[in-house]
């Protein structure tokens, strides 16, 4: 444990990746497997549900600090992060225990989580005994899982790469589905590589796009639009379907095995050829439908761990194939995309039923007609269209050039800022949560939206302040603030929501700019966003 | 709250106001009598008729405030009597000449804190408890999450981040009066000898300090180290607001870290884009605020500066000492 948070540390004090990248290689050659395997588990983001709440922790601190509460509550305003809070403020250095990182992580750390009362309260304290200021926050973050240090999988993955002179792309590769933390994984992992790889349920690493950013508008990409693979951008759940070893699993992006949460595709790609890898986008799309139904209706689908019959056949899943990656259990992701395409179109041919639908490739003569299409998105229920390089390979990552999105420009509304919270981590103790509201028929402000980003660092600033002058009321670390500054937001689309107050709820808000021209009276009503309804 | 009316010290528009010694402790407008607890922008600004300070801050002060001024250069411990009043300065432990201000008439005495800090610091007088019926204490950091480390162990840290980078220099950025110098005393405390450079905002604050005889490594001007010269391995001490202006372009890859008390947050560092912070500060941490309340004997204390409120609550509802935060100008 204390060699991970003197690594922590060294990825908090150093700024080159380079130097992060040496850090973590050092841990690594000199750590046993099962620790190793913890870090990477816990550097790749890959621990789930926290383990103890750091509102609980801060309790647990609060009682032996002889602090009134409110002086707690006071410091976790000011540092935003009640791990480091805590190690702030506990001041009883004890017996040092040196158990190793994967003792902590398997035993130590869930113990404790799994008590209740005066017991969690005592074992955490003498889990705390053992530790040193930097020790205490790394263990409190693993506590409630928020242990994030600006590495990521990349860093991560140039650090093995190094450490083993395995290619970044099959370490990627091995890392895929569901990496778990064992010390058999981790020597897997780092395995010299063998000519024939497979494990039936591994996925590859997704192929990311970047946003189309036009330039010009008469030439948006280089050569002929022929060149392009152009399609609808649905707005639906990215995943990989592998169909291999007579066993369907179903991927989302985020690496989830999503198989429960969709039976009906599991069931479907049963039928289709063994050794078999697509890559596609669900979506919820009746049989007879000419469109696919809004994002918030997938969301019901997802949110149940197995549903029944009867969502079953209100909300049917189908799942739109784009790309084919391996073909009779052959990896075929160096291929262009045109041959690609064309093997996917052949098994498409016989496989398609309403479940399982090709994407469809849009025809494009001339790039005027590309911007004409992109508007004609919202009447398709799309998001936008995909240009994709038909001599591109399926690479892993976002690597710029060969696919790209491009959506159709956002929704606007200016609102009027009412609410307002303190930010936490590098935005504690400044106000940079924000509520929004419209106005309804009545004259009244209704909070519609929160945004947290689209400011630069000194509207925060002028912000902060300004919401420290002009606060009306406070609920706990809400503050009600004038209604006064108004604001333009952007957002993908709107759905009807019980949740909200408004009846709204709204994709992807962020602030677009300050309004600073405009007075709070000017802002839009309920009845024009209600409008824009999707 | 603002301080009782007919009380020894009174709270006006210039600030805190002593009637009996026609005087204003570390006014914020120009007056006729300025008692300075120290020579920071904050408490010693321009244009009084007469200045009261330590001796050893009459160079930064008249360099600061103009030659000219007229200034009574007292020693700490001296007993004053100004107008009715008797007033004494003594050590804050702050920066060079810092002190505390008593003053006692009619029975009543007042102690005005100015800025201090209880750790020990090589560049001034450390600070020496007072006793008084009222104690007037900043909180700058009036949260029990601050606690300083020993400006000895803070100094090794520094001198081995400076050591890990022989093929780069290094820049500290720290307070060019007070901080500065606390930074060179505590660095050749520890056995530092080797040439520091420093910026001309910290460099202009030397000839105080060495007049001083506090102790210090040599030191060089950076304007006067030729443009073409290494400056790999070298440690450059610099005011904050030269971090990422042009001046930062001399430097290929330098590595960067603040030193300031506020650094003990993670967050606050990496807001302000330090790559580094060191946990140094010249005002009192939290236990160093509550021993120099208990210590003053105070029956009476009034928060000013940083979380006044909170400190104010605290000594009021846990220490059961009468406590309450003193609003105005205090910055």
């Amino acid at each position: 444990m204390h060699r991970f948070a003197a690594l922590y540390n060294a990825f908090d004090t150093s700024s080159g990746n380079n130097a992060k990248v040496a850090a973590l290689l050092k841990y690594l050659s000199e750590s046993e497997p099962e620790d190793a395997a913890w870090a990477l588990y816990v550097l790749l983001g890959k621990q789930g549900k926290r383990l103890i709440t750091g509102r609980r922790l801060l309790q647990i601190c609060v009682d032996q600090s002889q602090l009134p509460e409110w002086l707690l509550n006071d410091c976790y305003a000011q540092v935003g992060d009640s791990a480091e809070t805590i190690s702030l403020l506990w001041q009883q250095a004890g017996t040092c225990t040196r158990q190793p990182l994967h003792y902590w992580l398997e035993q130590l750390l869930p113990n404790a989580a799994k008590l209740k009362d005066q017991e969690q309260t005592a074992a955490v304290r003498q889990l705390w005994s053992g530790l040193n200021q930097a020790e205490l926050l790394v263990a409190n973050k693993l506590l409630t899982g928020g242990l994030r240090v600006g590495v990521g999988p990349g860093l991560v993955v140039r650090a093995l790469a190094q450490l083993t002179e395995l290619d970044e792309a099959l370490l990627q590769h091995r890392l895929m589905g569901g990496f778990k933390a064992t010390a058999a994984n981790y020597i897997a992992l780092v395995a010299p590589a063998i000519t024939a790889e497979s494990v039936p349920s591994r996925p590859y690493p997704f192929f990311l796009a970047s946003p189309l950013e036009i330039k010009d508008p008469e030439i948006p990409l280089p050569n002929s639009p022929n060149s392009w693979l152009i399609e609808w951008k649905f707005d639906g759940i990215r995943a990989q379907l592998i169909h291999r070893a007579n066993q369907v699993f179903l991927w989302s992006r985020g690496e989830e095995l999503i198989n429960n949460s969709f039976p009906d595709l599991v069931a479907a790609a049963a039928n289709l050829a063994d050794g078999l890898v697509l890559d596609g986008e669900i979506l919820i799309w009746p049989t007879d439908a000419e469109l696919p139904a809004p994002f918030a209706l997938l969301q019901k689908r997802l949110g149940r761990k197995e549903p029944n019959r009867k969502l079953l056949a209100e909300l049917p899943a189908s799942y739109v194939v784009y790309d084919l990656l391996e073909l009779n259990g052959h990896d075929i992701r160096s291929q262009p995309l045109c041959q690609r395409r064309n093997a996917l179109e052949a098994l498409m041919k016989s496989a398609a039923t309403s479940c399982l639908r090709l994407s469809a490739r849009l025809p494009l003569d001339r790039w005027e007609q590309l911007e004409p299409l992109r508007q004609k998105a919202e009447t398709v229920a799309a998001e936008g269209v995909m240009l994709k390089n038909l001599e591109s390979p399926y690479l892993t990552g976002r690597k710029r050039g060969y696919w790209w999105k491009h959506k159709r420009d956002p929704y606007n509304l200016d609102a009027v800022l009412i609410y307002a919270q303190a930010g936490s981590g590098r935005r504690a103790n400044l106000f940079t949560d924000y509520t929004f509201g419209l106005w309804d028929a009545g004259g009244k402000l209704v909070s519609f939206a929160k945004a947290y980003s689209g400011l630069d660092d000194a509207e925060i600033t002028n912000l902060d302040r300004w919401i420290r002058s002009h606060t009306t009321e406070r609920f706990g670390p809400v503050r009600v603030v004038e209604p006064v500054q108004v604001f333009e937001l952007a957002f993908e689309g709107l759905q009807r929501s019980t949740r909200h107050k408004s009846g709204i709820a709204v994709r992807f808000p962020r602030i677009s700019r300050w309004r600073k021209d405009k007075i709070a009276k000017e802002a839009d009503t309920l009845t024009t966003a209600l409008a824009l309804l999707t | 709250m603002t301080l009782p009316p007919g009380s020894l010290l009174e709270l006006t528009p210039q600030g805190l106001y002593c009637r009996a010694a026609e005087a204003w402790i570390d006014p914020w407008r120009p007056v006729s009598r300025a008692l300075i607890t120290h020579a920071h922008a904050d408490h010693a600004r321009p244009g009084c008729g007469e200045y009261w300070a330590i001796g050893s801050s009459e160079m930064i002060l008249r360099k600061r405030l103009g030659a000219a001024i007229k200034l009574n250069a007292v020693s700490y411990e001296e007993p004053l009597h100004i107008g009715a009043a008797q007033v004494s300065f003594h050590p804050a432990g702050h920066v060079l000449g810092s002190a505390q201000i008593r003053v006692e008439a009619g029975g009543e005495s007042w102690l005005v804190s100015g800025d201090y800090k209880r750790c020990a610091d090589p560049s001034c007088t450390p600070f020496k408890p007072v006793q008084a019926d009222v104690f007037i204490t900043e909180a700058t950091f009036g949260l029990p999450i601050y606690r300083w480390q020993s400006g000895a162990e803070i100094a090794q840290q520094i001198l081995e981040w400076w050591r890990s980078k022989a093929d780069h220099s290094s820049i500290l950025f720290a307070y060019a009066f007070g901080k500065a110098q606390r930074l060179l005393a505590e660095l050749a405390a520890i056995g530092v000898s080797d040439e520091i450079l420093l910026h001309g905002a910290v460099e202009a604050l030397m000839p105080a300090y060495r007049s001083a005889g506090v102790s210090m490594p040599p030191t060089k001007a950076l304007s006067m180290v030729n443009k073409g010269d290494s400056l790999a391995g070298r440690l450059i001490i610099a005011p904050p607001s030269a971090h990422r202006s042009v001046w930062m372009k001399r430097f290929k890859f330098p590595q960067t870290a603040f030193v300031s008390g506020w650094m003990a947050v993670r967050g606050a560092r990496r807001r302000k884009g330090y790559e580094r912070g060191f946990v140094m500060s010249d005002h009192a941490d939290w236990p160093g605020l509550i021993s120099s309340v208990k210590e003053s004997k105070a029956q009476q204390v009034f928060v000013t500066h940083g979380n006044s409120d909170g400190l104010a609550r605290y000594l009021k509802e846990v220490e059961g000492i009468s406590a309450e935060p003193l609003n105005g100008d205090f910055s």
